[in-house]
């Protein structure tokens, strides 16, 4: 008989992937079992879910920690700290989303389970594309991801806003993964393995026959992975997806896919090609430049604050660009720094889009938001501390988190990129002060004598003051943020 | 005349790049879903043909991946497709122009 040999399992690794995909089937299963389910299941469940995937990154932590990181599942998962670390985030956003999505889905009166199922298998797609140490294991976390997505942005079924957005985002979504994909082909075509580790070993040890193929192989994976994050010239489908998908949903693309997709890239370039560094920096800092540049500039002319917060999320990519193409331990340390200040500040200024929507969720224009300090002076003060922090002001996380990457930068010696990104950052504050000026020195709409006030419930009233809280902690105590990240540098495991 | 590995992968490249082409071009949303198969396909034979040339298995492995992944997307596409074509019969890509600022 033959013996088929089978890779050694390392089930603890797995356990937020287990947690997060049987927990979206079982929800699945359930719902489609029971009639009438009450609309708290579906959210409480998500929330424990979240939760427990969140507990479980603590052991993993500490093990990776003790005994090192490892490789298992013969070399196609990777668990070090920076899988942790990102794993522990997304299960944040998740239980983040999930509360915002109940009170949103209610007003606006949609159908509720399948969101949640597609939140968490989507989640469960980021952890694979944190964790994969081999490209086609990549591209399968990177398309579970991404599916999910593209179907919780059509979710609206009555906004054909929200359609028009999930086609034009899963057009382009195929056509960069489809580049991703061509580029992955060229890369094991020239090294011989998909496997990042064994990559990495022959890029060091050999001159390769086919460099011509390689270069062309990590070009078309820059213009899949740049599609993917959001960065100039690859940036058109962000501002009319963030206009068109329910905002619960913009929050978790935001802040979720945005850190899945630049760990992933941070582990493909920085840990596997790093010996071929010199070819990719460039390309990388251009994107980098043009995303600060376009993002800062192209959202000043926006009236639509959806909009705003979407070119400023390409603004946000580009900063992490930065980072990453500093290509050593500080940029990446960097970058996963910049991820959870990011995260938070993503995740609480779209709880305030969701709220601020009102019904039909279209209340998303500059002047909805006039005199906001004076109908709602807490969510005004909120969303002020968030807007700072994504313009970088001191004392706020955002400040933390750009010094972070443009110290790597520099460092590099980058000058002509960070000092660009600094005047484009500087740029890109007058965006916010035109929502601040907005809220606190213009009188609001008065309809039919009456001023109307959102309606702030609860699970968004404790996403917006966890991440203002997180922001000023981390912008007052930048210290225990920079110490987790710098044990959350990935490295290459696996041969 | 042999027919070796690096006129498949040119034939690749040239479906791939008509896929691309084509998905940037045509307005009708079952054609350029038909692009993205192409381009998805593409890639599929370069993988084989690399796989034949390096004698490693890895390659044709890849394609099993590559093809559940674009069943997968296919099917979420159309169901976007039937939404959008409930609301708006005989609608194309141009139609679909409702964002922007």
């Amino acid at each position: 008989m033959l013996a088929v040999a089978t890779p050694e399992v390392l089930w603890w690794t797995l356990l937020p992937l287990l947690f997060l995909s049987v927990g979206a089937l079982l929800l699945l299963t359930v719902a489609s079992i029971v009639r009438h389910l009450p609309d708290t299941v579906p959210q409480a469940w998500t929330v424990v879910t979240g939760l427990v995937t969140l507990v479980a990154c603590v052991p993993m932590w500490q093990e990776v920690h003790d005994t090192g990181p490892r490789s298992t599942l013969a070399g196609s998962i990777a668990v070090d700290g920076s899988t942790v670390l990102v794993t522990a985030l997304l299960a944040i956003v998740v239980v983040a989303v999930a509360l915002l999505a109940r009170p949103y889905l209610r007003r606006e009166d949609l159908p509720g389970v399948e969101l949640y199922v597609l939140l968490m298998l989507s989640a469960a797609g980021g952890v694979v594309m944190a964790s994969a140490d081999d490209l086609i294991v990549l591209f399968l976390g990177l398309e579970i991801l991404s599916i999910a997505v593209y179907v919780m942005a059509a979710f609206h079924l009555r906004r054909i806003e929200s359609q028009e957005g999930a086609m034009k985002y899963f057009v382009l979504g195929a056509f960069a993964s489809a580049f991703l994909l061509y580029g992955m082909a060229l890369v094991y075509g020239a090294t011989g393995s998909t496997r990042l580790a064994l990559i990495a070993e022959q890029l060091s040890t050999t001159v390769l026959v086919r460099d011509g193929m390689l270069l062309a192989g990590v070009a078309l994976m820059l213009v899949g992975f740049a599609f993917k994050v959001a960065a100039v010239p690859f940036h058109a489908w962000t501002p009319d997806v963030y206009e068109g998908a329910p905002a619960p949903v913009v929050a978790w693309m935001a802040a979720g896919v945005k850190a899945a997709a630049f760990a992933a890239m941070v582990r493909v370039l920085v840990v596997s090609l790093g010996t071929h560094a010199s070819d990719w920096t460039p390309p990388v800092g251009a994107l980098a430049v043009a995303s600060v540049v376009i993002g800062a500039v192209v959202a000043v002319l926006q009236t639509d604050v959806r909009r705003m917060l979407a070119y400023s999320s390409i603004a946000h990519a580009g900063f992490l660009l930065l980072g990453v193409q500093a290509s050593d331990a500080d940029g990446t340390a960097a970058v996963y720094a910049y991820l959870v200040v990011y995260a938070l500040l993503a995740t609480g200024s779209f709880a305030v889009l969701t709220v601020m929507g009102g019904e039909g969720d279209h209340a998303h224009h500059l002047d909805d938001y006039r005199g906001l300090a004076r109908r709602r002076p807490v969510l005004a003060g909120a969303f002020t501390v968030l807007l700072l922090g994504q313009a970088g002001v001191p004392f706020t996380g955002g400040f933390v988190a750009k010094l972070g990457v443009l110290a790597s930068a520099v460092a590099d010696q980058g000058y002509w990129v960070a000092g660009i990104a600094m005047l484009a950052a500087a740029a890109a504050a007058f965006v916010y002060l035109r929502i601040l000026v907005s809220m606190y020195l213009e009188d609001a709409e008065v309809v039919d004598g009456v001023t109307v006030s959102p309606t702030v419930p609860a699970g968004a009233r404790v996403v917006i003051a966890v991440s203002c809280a997180g922001v000023l902690f981390i912008g007052l105590v930048p210290g225990p943020l920079l110490t987790l990240t710098r044990d959350a540098v990935p490295v290459l495991v696996g041969n | 005349m042999v027919v070796t590995t690096s006129w498949y992968l040119a034939l690749a490249a040239v479906l791939f790049s008509l896929g691309s082409v084509g998905l940037l071009t045509r307005r009708n949303p079952l054609v350029m879903f038909m692009c993205v198969e192409l381009m998805l396909n593409a890639v599929n034979l370069t993988f084989v043909s690399l796989g034949a040339d390096l004698g490693d298995l890895g390659g044709q492995l890849s394609v099993f991946f590559v093809l559940v992944v674009a069943a997968a997307e296919v099917v979420v596409g159309l169901a976007v497709i039937v939404a959008i074509m409930r609301r708006r019969p005989g609608a194309t890509a141009d139609d679909l122009s409702v964002l922007g600022g």
